[in-house]
């Protein structure tokens, strides 16, 4: 099946239309040597119950956890019945980017509240219609802090190893340098960062809360970087900022981040969502689609894509970035799960998630040889040590719970809304059973 | 209509999370934020209806023609969207076990071999997340190889003037310099131009084939032939594949890498603009430069966003190649090539095309002699398609025609949508002969008349604000 609906007959009629016998005269301007003479080597058509069952059976071979203590970049919080209703609407899931916006009202009038939305988690003046997730967030960042005589990004080593290495790629790219931060008890070191923040640095960036979990001092790391003259960018949960300190507050120029937790399931890893929001200085820097309120020739309050002259298709080698496709219906997602969570809702999930989060750890940190790893406030995340690791996460896992992730030292653990104290306990019953063998 | 912030009403809320059964942890002051974010405060039933109105002021392809050329509008099957939303799928941790992720990698490994089967390629990545993230990724293949081969002098990638946008920004993003060269008048590559481009400074070619005025470069061998000569590698923009797959494949054109979006070609719906998912393929020799997530994979190699690319979106691809099979791909393809040539035809006499021949997926119609005529833009008839309930083709693109329209029927309209679609054309052309002024004016029955596009870029209202 190919889903083509016109008739054997139909095809005839149109193939007499166009003037040719047949198909292969359609491509009479492909040289014959590079036709394919052969049937490709795939398997033959499905029709939708075979497809549904062989999809399947690929689900079928993953395991599906009933906990999650794993987060790492990718969070597992509770998604509610409409963030996934709405935007399974089919015009929102079919339409294309809304160039013509006298038939893309609702896409348009959807982004301008999303990008509001951001302004008010981050603080921030302008917010663009998204980017592909928060690394390419942090990269694209970074390349709108550069200048011709301030070329060299910083980034925090407490930050994501795959934004960093996402950046790196980029710097790599443009042929511009990238210098990491050392890390100092779980944090950016600040010292270091003052002896790194040469004339020639553009910005720094630094993740809220870091890799490890820890709320990093942003104000002092913010007063630093533009003590040297440079940028300062923060990567943050956009959960936390239910109860953090904005970026803009802590001094942050670009705010960014990975938007998943927003509503978006874990899905091995994407589709995700990057946010990148600044203030109204340095908007015309800011990659990727825009959408603007103005009005129409009657009059009327209504939304275009603007700004375009920073552009790929206006400003092709000269443009900000090459960014086209975005991911819109993330961002719809997130905005129906802002929507649904209000202020009051988004408060109670982050203060949920640092619940749990410290729950876990003092019930974990209660057993013999489980140790906190580094000091500090911390926000849903924290990094213990753990004797016998690998037999304690097959243990969790027997018992359909997916643990804390192995990074250098211990185990990263994550703890959200979404699980129960029962849930909680019965963990940590399984890591206690394993250690006391 | 009003905006969601309008309708919201203090203290109303959904009810969505219990009560917190363990105590709650302090967050020190110096933390902590002072003033709420000012997201609006609704019921279900309030946000349900929100966005059943914005939902209303869409069109998607399932609500009518959308002959955007060079975006492959096809439909979007209903059994994708089921399986990707499979538990199985949805609820898997990018970082949980190899174990226990067999299914994503299968998943994976089924795509990457159909992929390559269907471009001639031998090593593919999904780790970019559109189009364009394919194009960085495709030509940092290229950037590394000339790197580790200590080829540093070759700076500079080659771009016909009618390629998309994407492509010479990209190429700077890479830290290329971008050399356009002049397209031959029906927009294929000047063979003397483009050798008058390559040199020792050459690092590749990007090329589009079937190319943006809808035609297949008959001379792509001697074309990549020329570039390998000189010492470059050869990209291809896999924007238009929709036209060829399982019909010649870009890795027998002699093509080294490639990108393909899953969102156009394999039929994943766009989302109002993403995600999309781009599926990045190579020649053997380059698969070693591939992109590879730290945390998932190892850290030593490229890597262009976070994990392994938009999983969910490659579901969808995947159940699409399977329903389609090695009969379907071909199928298909052919059948776009004759939705676009029956639609040419059935307009032209009216519109006239850009170039009168036969073309592939998707054609230009050249309007500047009726403009000439009528004083009636590409513009003016692309605002009144509108009132039809049509979306318009793509405007203005590519530039080397002046008043373009492109349209690309693609192969999932009937015979019926296009014949009714030519009917509208052959309507407007003869109203614009008629009643300019009207064209001038449209739409007149959409969601909104024409939009003051230069008020918002000169005041820029970007986010709505607390009265």
């Amino acid at each position: 099946m190919s889903y083509v609906p016109s008739t054997p007959a139909q095809r005839q009629e149109m193939l007499r239309a166009v003037g040719v016998e047949d198909y292969r005269e359609l491509y009479r301007d492909v040289p014959e040597e590079m036709l394919l003479d052969r049937a490709l080597d795939l398997p033959s058509a499905m029709s939708e119950l075979e497809v549904s069952r062989a999809v399947s059976a690929m689900a079928a071979k993953n395991t599906q956890f009933s906990t999650i203590l794993r987060g790492a970049g990718a969070y597992d919080h509770y998604i509610p019945a409409v963030v996934k209703s709405i935007p399974a609407k089919e015009e929102f899931l079919t339409a294309y980017t809304p160039y013509q916006a006298e038939m893309s009202q609702g896409v348009l009038q959807s982004i301008f509240e999303y990008q509001t939305m951001i302004c008010e988690l981050t603080g921030m003046e302008v917010s663009n219609a998204s980017v592909y997730d928060g690394a390419t967030a942090a990269a694209e960042a970074a390349a709108m802090c550069r200048s011709r005589k301030r070329r060299v990004t910083l980034i925090s080593g407490a930050a994501h190893p795959d934004v960093i290495n996402t950046v790196r790629t980029y710097c790599y790219g443009t042929g511009d340098e990238l210098r990491v931060v050392p890390v100092k008890d779980g944090k950016t070191d600040m010292d270091a960062l003052r002896e790194m923040l040469t004339a020639d640095v553009a910005s720094f960036y630094v993740q809220q809360p870091n890799f490890f979990g820890l709320l990093e001092d942003a104000d002092a790391l913010g007063e630093a970087v533009h003590a040297a003259g440079a940028l300062f960018v923060m990567g943050c949960n956009p959960i936390s900022l239910g109860v953090l300190k904005t970026p803009r507050d802590c001094g942050a120029d670009v705010a960014v981040g990975e938007g998943q937790p927003l509503g978006l399931p874990l899905g091995f890893g994407g589709p995700y969502l990057g946010f990148m929001a600044t203030t109204m200085k340095n908007s015309r820097q800011l990659p990727g689609r825009i959408v603007g309120q103005t009005v129409d020739a009657k009059g009327e309050r209504c939304y275009v894509l603007t700004l375009q002259a920073r552009e790929q298709h206006i400003r092709r080698e000269k443009a900000s970035s090459n960014i086209c496709s975005n991911e819109a219906l993330c961002a719809l997602t997130a905005s129906v799960y802002l929507a649904c969570m209000g202020p009051a809702g988004l408060k109670e999930a982050a203060e949920q998630c640092m619940a749990k989060a410290h729950y876990l750890m003092r019930g974990l940190t209660a057993l013999e040889g489980v140790e906190l790893v580094y000091p500090g406030p911390f926000f849903h995340e924290f990094v213990t040590t753990l004797p016998r690791q690998e037999e304690v996460l097959s243990a969790l896992e027997a018992k359909g719970i997916l643990g804390g992730l192995p990074v250098e030292g211990g185990i990263l653990w994550c703890a959200t809304e979404k699980q129960s104290k029962a849930e909680l306990d019965q963990a940590i019953a399984v890591v206690k059973e394993v250690l006391a063998k | 209509m009003k905006l969601i912030f309008e309708k919201s009403v203090p203290g109303r809320h959904c009810d969505l999370l219990p009560q917190c059964d363990v105590e709650k942890a302090e967050l020190p002051e110096s933390f902590r934020r002072d003033t709420p974010p000012a997201l609006p405060e609704l019921s279900e039933v309030d946000l349900s209806r929100h966005y059943t109105e914005l939902n209303h002021r869409v069109h998607g392809v399932n609500c009518g023609f959308y002959p955007l050329g060079s975006c492959t509008m096809k439909y979007n099957p209903r059994i994708d969207e089921d399986l990707a939303a499979l538990p199985g799928f949805a609820g898997v941790h990018p970082l949980a076990g190899a174990e226990n992720v067999k299914g994503c990698r299968e998943v994976l490994d089924t795509a990457a071999k159909y992929l390559c089967e269907i471009t001639g390629m031998e090593g593919m990545t999904f780790q970019p997340a559109a189009g364009a993230h394919g194009e960085f990724t495709g030509v940092l293949l290229i950037k590394q190889y000339h790197r580790k081969r200590g080829d540093n002098a070759r700076r500079k990638i080659i771009v016909p003037d009618s390629a998309h946008g994407t492509n010479p920004a990209t190429a700077a993003m890479c830290g290329f310099e971008v050399v356009n060269i002049p397209s031959a008048p029906d927009g294929c590559v000047d063979l003397e131009a483009l050798k008058a481009g390559l040199g020792e400074d050459t690092a590749g070619l990007m090329l589009t084939n079937p190319n943006t005025v809808g035609l297949f470069d008959e001379n792509i061998l001697e074309i990549t032939r020329l570039v390998h000569e000189a010492g470059g590698l050869c990209y291809y923009d896999g924007a238009n594949l929709n036209a060829v797959m399982g019909v010649v494949r870009p890795g027998d054109m002699g093509f080294d890498c490639i990108h393909m979006n899953l969102h156009k070609t394999f039929a994943t719906p766009h989302g109002g603009g993403g995600p999309g998912a781009c599926a990045v393929g190579c020649k053997g020799f380059l698969k070693e430069f591939l992109p590879a997530s730290a945390l998932m994979d190892e850290p030593g190699h490229i890597q262009v966003r976070a994990f392994a690319g938009n999983f969910l979106v490659v579901v969808r691809a995947l159940s699409y190649l399977l329903t389609l099979g090695r009969e379907g791909i071909p199928e298909a393809a052919q059948n776009a090539v004759l939705n676009a040539n029956y639609l040419m035809r059935k307009i032209q006499g009216s519109f006239e095309p850009a170039f009168d021949r036969i073309c592939m997926h998707e054609f230009v119609l050249d309007l500047s002699g009726y403009k000439k005529e009528t004083g009636v833009s590409a513009l003016d008839v692309a605002k009144s398609l509108i009132d039809y309930g049509m979306h318009p083709p793509t405007m203005y693109f590519p530039m080397i025609v002046h008043e373009a329209l492109m349209l690309e029927p693609t192969e999932t309209e009937s015979k019926e949508t296009l014949d009714w679609a030519a009917q509208i054309f052959r309507e407007l052309y003869e109203l614009g002969k008629k009643d300019p002024e009207f064209m001038h004016n449209a739409p007149h029955l959409a969601q909104i008349a024409r939009p003051d596009e230069v008020r918002a870029a000169r005041q820029p209202v970007l986010r709505w604000q607390k009265p």
